[in-house]
């Protein structure tokens, strides 16, 4: 065949229509309306699969110390908060002590033992099971990107806000582009222009995005971008004039809360924030006596939600904000040879907040390595769920969120929900 | 002359890194089959380009206080690849050094925490060398090589496997990554197979060494006092009478339990299959799901070739699949790929890779730190609005600094807004198709503000305007 030429292209181009591009001044109504002192939700995800025993620690399991001899934190160093309902008494990470004073201010809820049955083992696969909201999938939206669907007409673009550069899947959304933002302050347009040129430029870009390809989806998924960096460059550039409360550690998972922060308390109408902190793949070197790689990191986890949160309560947001943590699946009881662990089952989520109602929800596991250990699973290598993660997400929805869990997660996960709000 | 020679383009996009004015001039006479051997037959070109860095006819380099460091400064290493990629007559060679990048994704970061800065440039700038090596070689010779990598042994923590507790890790990921993929192993299987690479670790020369001292370096090491010898037993073939237990070693020759697994992973069917509906993503299209035919057919080249990956890339690009027109733009460029073909056509005298540094982290990929042993996400998750506006922004930076050229190479087509559209259209750049509301946007672009003149200055804002419009458009996206 004779392929047409691009000018060809352009002759006899279907006529393409033109959807109306959203000025600014109409967005910032939405955002007026849907605005400032509406409910958020801040979703902190650790990547690479959160060591859950190291995190929340059953010190007085002599399996315990006889499975994890390298690393185990020990008992004299645990953050005491008690014990659960099992009567098992456990500890924070003695990193954690800006964690402890939230819990012992009653507004840390740690739940154990959260997952599903035949958890993945692999980062990613697990990763998008916790977003889709099903094991049985990782493809197709996410339990937030259904969230935002749910959200009455026209959803702002900035209903969500990922500080990831990636979209995570839980945040793949039917009818909004969440933005990526990194970091608001290199979020500006740049033009080789400037003054009325660059103007130009701009207006120009938004119309040849706005325009709708005739059966060339892609283009438009590529343009959904164009517009949702476009529309919403203004608005998350007026946050970078903010000036916390509270110093913020100067690391990506801080600035990146910090700026959420910021976000809050301008009241530019977000939602839903997505931060995340890397480098929990810990197969080796995680560190005796709480120190080394794996304290680094909590403390960094730590660090980040003390500051995030003090600056909110400064601020008078705290009821209004929620903060949960999750992480892909908990790592192996024993250690390995490297002095770190393996991929492992069920972990431990939190959250955190003003309306949080603080406490240990579910059991700890038995770590004793026998076949009759119900806790356990895997030839007791690994700790066996207790609470379905997507309890734990319908609470959210349905208590904190005002949204149809039901609905979003295609299933009723209401019975046995642990009440963390 | 302009851009209608389809088929030299839609190769060079993909088996190069896109095809600027000039080499349209040196190829378009060529049959597409005769360039297709070009392409493949990259061996009989001379790897003459890092003679280049620093010359000033090709893109810049940077340097910060010293001489250019590429094999020991991870930013020279980063610059250095770019410039491969901009000017070497071998693109394939790189095109598919990136491919093995990703697939075989180890990230600088945490081979730097172990081992220094130097040291990790050193291994990771061998790493990519090996990819290079075998960029259309054995896949399973490949795959040997990677599992002795040092970069590897750190970034998978191979070094620690050791007979009493065996390292999972890399045993995982051969599987779960690097061949098969989830859902044809058991959970057992990848304990098993951390044993069978246990002793696989890694040394320094001398043992003492400074990782400070360019003279010191890391190999792999077969340890039989760490290799556990003991039979092991998997729940698919490893040897091709169907046998599924590598029987007991000595130590001295436990290596070969490695080995036989890695010979069987590499040769498995499912392993041939999903190289083939990556390489479908790759090479043909990200806009539909891979053919089951062309899988078939792509998995059969690949095992009757024994595991030779020339063959089968060959294969591909001959293929019905690759020619047809509905293939044309229906990839996703990778950051890397849009910053280096934008650079080839917008030009780059004066220009430094190092420029795209930066920007290129906003995109999402920098080059030796993929996010995580997956590699990157691919087609449509490169782009977010953050990312986007990345792009963006690096088609202004880029369009600025190129300004007085563009204008310069402009100049004959300042007639009319029509004419100067046409030359960043359809001669200078190689965007797909722009649809007719689009096209008019750019003409009224051209059209805002004063009469059109042609004068000095309008060529020289509405050239650098253009060149940032449509390299930033979502038409450029795509190759």
């Amino acid at each position: 065949m004779a392929p047409i030429t691009r000018r060809e292209f352009l002759r006899d181009g279907v006529a393409a229509f033109t959807v109306s591009f959203a000025a600014p001044a109409f967005l910032s109504d939405i955002a007026r309306a849907q605005g400032a002192r509406s409910r958020n939700l801040v979703v902190v995800y650790l990547s690479g699969g959160n060591d859950a025993l190291n995190t929340l620690i059953p010190y007085q399991d002599p399996f315990y110390y006889s499975r994890r001899p390298a690393i185990a934190i020990p008992a004299g160093q645990v953050l005491q908060i008690g014990s659960d309902g099992s009567q098992k008494t456990l500890g924070l990470h003695p990193r954690l002590t800006g964690l402890h004073t939230i819990f012992n201010e009653g507004r840390l809820a740690i739940v154990q033992r959260t997952g599903y049955t035949n958890s993945s083992r692999s980062h990613f696969q697990g990763l998008d099971i916790w977003g889709t909201a099903n094991p049985g999938s990782t493809t197709g939206m996410g339990w937030l990107g259904r969230y935002l669907d749910s959200l009455p007409p026209p959803v702002d673009t900035l209903s969500a806000w990922n500080a990831t550069r990636e979209t995570p899947r839980a945040l793949v959304a039917r009818t909004v582009a969440v933005p990526a933002i990194p970091d608001a302050r290199t979020y500006s347009l740049a033009s080789p222009n400037t003054g009325a040129e660059a103007l130009a430029e701009r207006l120009a870009a938004t119309r040849i995005a706005s325009h709708v390809p005739i059966n060339r989806p892609h283009l438009s998924f590529v343009n959904g971008t164009i517009n949702g960096a476009l529309d919403t460059l203004d608005r998350v550039g007026s946050v970078n004039a903010y000036v916390p409360t509270v110093t913020y550690a100067n690391n990506g998972f801080a600035l990146a809360l910090r700026t959420v922060a910021a976000s809050i308390v301008r009241g530019i109408g977000t939602r839903v924030f997505w931060v995340q902190t890397g480098g929990f793949d810990t197969h080796a070197g995680q560190g005796a006596a709480g120190g080394g790689a794996y304290g680094t990191l909590m403390g960094t986890f730590n660090d980040g939600l003390i500051a995030f949160y003090t600056d909110l309560r400064n601020q008078g947001l705290l009821n209004d904000t929620l903060v949960l943590q999750f992480s892909e699946f908990g790592r192996r009881i024993a250690e390995n040879g490297s002095q770190g662990t393996d991929h492992g089952a069920a972990g431990v989520m939190m959250a955190i907040g003003g309306a949080a109602r603080g406490g240990i929800y579910g059991t700890a596991a038995s770590l004793e390595p026998i076949p009759a250990n119900p806790t356990l699973e895997n030839n007791g290598a690994d700790v066996r769920h207790e609470t379905d993660f997507r309890a734990v997400y319908a609470r959210v929805l349905d208590g904190w969120l005002g949204a149809d869990s039901v609905a979003i997660l295609g299933g009723n996960f209401r019975p046995g929900a642990p009440a963390i709000i | 002359m302009a851009r209608e020679n389809w088929q030299v383009e839609h190769l060079l996009r993909r088996a190069a890194f896109g095809a600027n004015v000039s080499d349209l001039a040196r190829f378009a006479g060529l049959p597409a089959s005769a360039l297709v051997d070009h392409l493949m037959e990259y061996q009989r070109q001379p790897d003459t380009v890092d003679t280049f860095i620093g010359r000033s006819e090709y893109v810049s380099v940077t340097t910060r206080g010293g001489a250019f460091a590429p094999t020991t400064n991870i930013e020279d290493a980063r610059q250095r690849w770019l410039f491969r990629m901009v000017h070497s007559e071998r693109p394939l060679e790189e095109k598919m050094a990136l491919f093995w990048h990703n697939h075989f994704a180890t990230a600088y970061t945490k081979v730097a925490g172990f081992a220094g800065g130097l040291q990790a440039t050193k291994m990771m700038t061998a790493q990519i060398d090996l990819f290079r090596r075998y960029a259309l070689g054995s896949f399973r010779s490949l795959l040997a090589d990677v599992a002795t990598d040092p970069a590897m042994l750190i970034w998978l923590d191979g070094r620690t496997n050791f007979r009493a507790r065996p390292q999972e890790n890399f045993a995982r990921e051969i599987m779960e990554l690097f061949t098969w993929g989830v859902g044809h192993y058991t959970e057992q299987d990848v304990y098993t197979a951390a044993r069978a690479f246990t002793g696989w670790n890694l040394q320094r020369i001398p043992p003492g060494g400074s990782n400070n001292d360019p003279a010191t370096y890391y190999q792999f090491l077969y340890n039989p006092n760490q290799h556990d010898t003991a039979a092991k037993t998997f729940s698919f073939p490893i040897y091709s009478d169907g046998g599924r237990t590598i029987p007991a070693r000595s130590a001295t020759s436990g290596i070969g339990d490695g080995l036989d697994l890695i010979a069987a992973l590499a040769r498995h069917p499912e392993t041939a299959r999903r190289l083939a509906r990556k390489l479908w993503g790759f090479f043909v299209s990200e806009l539909r799901a891979p053919d089951p035919a062309f899988v078939e057919a792509v998995a059969t080249e690949y095992l009757r070739s024994n595991t030779e990956m020339k063959p089968v890339v060959r294969f591909i690009l001959r293929s019905p699949w690759f020619n047809d027109p509905s293939a044309w733009y229906a990839r996703y460029s990778w950051p890397v790929e849009f910053v280096v073909r934008a650079i080839r056509e917008v030009g780059w005298s004066g220009f430094s890779v190092d420029t795209a540094r930066t920007p290129l982290t906003n995109m999402g990929q920098t080059l030796f730190e993929p996010p995580d042993v997956a590699g990157w996400s691919l087609g449509h998750e490169w782009f977010s609005t953050g990312t986007m506006l990345a792009r963006m922004n690096f088609a202004a930076t880029l369009a600025a600094n190129q300004r007085f050229n563009l204008a310069r190479a402009a100049g004959s087509w300042r007639a009319s807004p029509e004419q100067l559209l046409d030359y960043f259209l359809f001669e200078r750049l190689s965007p797909a198709s722009f649809e007719i509301g689009p096209y008019r946007e750019l003409l009224a672009y051209v059209n805002t503000a004063a009469p059109w003149t042609g004068s000095d200055a309008q060529v020289n804002a509405k050239a650098a305007g253009l060149s940032r419009l449509i390299v930033g458009a979502s038409e450029y996206q795509f190759v």
